[in-house]
């Protein structure tokens, strides 16, 4: 997903629309940023040795449980944080958003 | 007539011709100029915004299956079935960005499905009907089982007879579904999502906080849950499940979490709920906030615990007999039954409710996205190529009738079991289409016909893998599960991981080899110069975003 990690402040502004033809940076024309990486964060989910334990309990919960519980609140913040500063990136055209 | 719960039934029926209401008014819902296009039948008009999306693809992700058999499987198996947390959680973050490319390239081009994507990409035909087919193949045993939640609510309010009769009420619920569907389109299951989903909330926040607190607290519901999972089962003598992971599962564990993460985006359905939205902000914003959904059925999940504690059994569905005569037991029951025997009937009714008509969303969305694949990648592509938009409309119409009636007959003349196989061998195919789909949104170096070389080794050896799983504990031998121990694993012959007992998901292994033969393949065509289509899509395209002034018009021709 962060396959083209190069100058992410480039991107913007350089398409105008009405240019015709093939336009954009190739087939692709993949946006990267280095926040995207972010998005890996919650992947740590899959390492199950982390958390498969019994303690400490929470409210009577095993760890393994509440662990989990806790990590959707990550998930959530990461995709979030992405979101706020990526916003200026992937605009098409650098115009006002309606 | 005397086992029938009269409260919870008139609580439920009221519910459900109030939403039924709800489905046939939804055809004038935010309406468009015509309801004769794909982009209004098929789309609701490609225009719903943040909080109808959110309810929407909540709606369809989260189905009235995932909420009886996620219990189902806690009950049965222990914390293996707390998968569904990782699962929903890495979700969001993997499909964040390609999701966005797939809806602005879509949006672009007027793609209606995954697999019109797929042919505009790659101008191979034969690829685009596989990802069609696999599509409706997969979609088609999700809609029985959705089927399996329904009836599984009506069993428990006393409707519980053998043969047909005992199905009478599933139909006549699928018939009032398969109408309004048929005359609103998207836009009905859209509607009904918000009072399914503020339902679902309402009960499952109920049922946590306050079943809990009258049985004793968690500490003593996973003390019980420790305590059957310990205990040798009579028959076999061996115990099965835990409160926490072992060390042949955990891989499994981790693996069918990723490989659910990575398939459910694929499934026509998910692609429909994404491609209705408005704009990218839209998505975006979802795929923040969606994960509320996550949260609550990682506690719906802990009620197949809080139903070990409270000594639940699970039903015997009267129309599947055992052997011996008796009826089957069957765990997709026991989140009813514990709402049955532990809430006042008017509030289990509402319950019944909740899970009732979130049946119906998904059932609606899934069947709607079937008839978008037949229509568009077969119908025009292969049946009547000069189809205007407004032939196509009917034929869609006409296609989730028939999709629904056959996801009923499969319930009606198929024992249900053999729907859930269907559906977990669904999510192995599903995954296959991976490369064709999500990584082409990236790249296209892969050759097309790679691709389908890949398609045809991930799919075949996933099959193989599926049908050679049986459990001793059921005595089922082919199809009995999604968890491949490693050392089982054999090449031609070659057994790669010796006798390992550690347990991998069958979908990531085939995926592995689907990747592995199309890159081959992809080197070997390049270097014989095999001719590839051209792509239709440009690079600018995976960026579009509503207001921008060269989108095709909705519903335009």
């Amino acid at each position: 997903m962060t396959s083209d990690p190069h100058d992410p402040q480039s991107d913007q502004l350089e398409h105008p629309v009405d240019e015709g033809g093939q336009r954009g940076k190739g087939p692709n024309d993949i946006r990267a940023s280095w926040w995207n990486a972010l998005l890996l964060l919650p992947l740590l989910m899959l390492v199950t040795s982390i958390y498969n334990k019994q303690g400490p309990e929470l409210f009577g919960l095993p760890f393994f449980y509440w662990f989990q519980f806790v990590f959707v609140f990550v998930g959530v913040g990461c995709v979030w944080i992405v979101y706020i500063k990526t916003k200026h990136i992937s605009r098409r055209t650098g115009g006002p958003k309606k | 007539m005397k086992d029938i719960h009269w409260v919870e039934l008139i609580v439920f029926t009221v519910l459900f011709l109030g939403v039924a209401g709800m489905g046939f008014w939804a055809a004038n819902w935010k309406k468009g100029d015509t309801m004769d296009h794909l982009d209004e039948w098929g789309l609701g008009g490609r225009k719903f915004g943040g909080w109808i999306t959110w309810f929407l693809v909540g709606g369809d992700l989260y189905t009235a299956y995932t909420f009886v058999a996620v219990p189902a499987l806690m009950f049965g198996a222990g914390a293996l079935g707390m998968f569904a947390l990782p699962y929903t959680v890495v979700l969001y973050p993997i499909v964040f960005l390609p999701v966005l490319r797939l809806w602005s390239v879509s949006r672009m081009h007027g793609y209606v499905t995954p697999a019109d994507y797929v042919r505009g990409r790659y101008a191979n035909r034969t690829l685009a009907l596989l990802v069609a087919v696999t599509g409706i193949v997969a979609t088609m045993p999700y809609i029985a089982l959705q089927l399996v939640g329904l009836e599984a609510v009506l069993r428990t309010m006393g409707i519980n007879y053998g043969g047909i009769a005992g199905h009478l009420p599933l139909f006549i619920a699928f018939l009032v579904l398969a109408l309004y569907t048929f005359k609103s389109g998207l836009r009905a299951p859209a509607l009904i999502a918000f009072v399914k989903d503020i339902l679902i909330y309402l009960v499952i926040i109920v049922a946590v906080i306050y079943l809990p607190s009258k049985l004793g607290g968690w500490g003593s519901i996973f003390e019980a849950a420790n305590t059957k999972f310990t205990t040798p089962n009579p028959a076999t003598g061996k115990t099965s499940g835990g409160t926490l992971l072992t060390g042949a599962n955990q891989l499994q564990y981790a693996t069918l979490a990723l490989g659910s993460a990575l398939a459910l985006f694929l499934y026509p359905h998910s692609v429909t709920g994404i491609l209705a939205s408005k704009s990218r902000n839209t998505i975006k914003k979802n795929m923040i906030a969606l994960p509320a959904y996550s949260f609550l059925l990682g506690l719906l999940a802990l009620l197949g615990f809080i139903a070990i504690k409270a000594g639940v059994k699970p039903l015997g569905n009267r129309a599947t007999l055992l052997p011996d005569g008796m009826p089957k037991p069957d765990t997709n029951t026991i989140v009813p039954v514990l709402f049955d025997s532990q809430f006042p009937d008017w509030f289990a009714g509402i319950a019944y409710a909740a899970i009732g008509i979130g049946a119906l969303v998904p059932a609606a969305i899934m069947s709607i996205a079937a008839a978008n694949l037949w229509t568009r990648n077969i119908y025009k592509e292969y049946i009547r190529k000069d189809a205007s938009p407004k032939a196509e409309a009917k034929q869609a119409k006409w296609a989730s009738l028939v999709v629904k009636f056959g996801a009923v007959a499969f319930i009606l003349f198929i024992d249900p079991q053999f729907s859930i196989d269907l559906q977990l061998i669904g999510g192995v195919m599903i995954l296959q289409t991976l490369p064709a789909v999500a990584i082409a949104l990236y790249t296209r170096w892969f050759h097309s016909w790679a691709l389908v070389a890949g398609w045809v080794v991930g799919m075949g050896w996933g099959m193989l893998l599926l049908y050679g799983i049986g459990n001793p504990a059921t005595g089922k031998t082919h199809f009995a599960g999604s968890a491949l121990q490693l050392g089982k694993m054999s090449i031609f012959g070659w057994h790669p991981f010796g006798t390992s007992t550690t347990q991998i998901y069958v979908g990531m292994v085939a995926l592995a080899a689907n990747l592995l033969v199309a890159v081959v393949v992809t080197v070997v065509l390049r270097a014989l110069k095999t001719p590839e289509g051209a792509d239709e899509t440009r690079g600018i395209d995976y960026h579009a975003d509503d207001g921008d002034a060269d989108l095709k018009a909705i519903a335009g021709h």
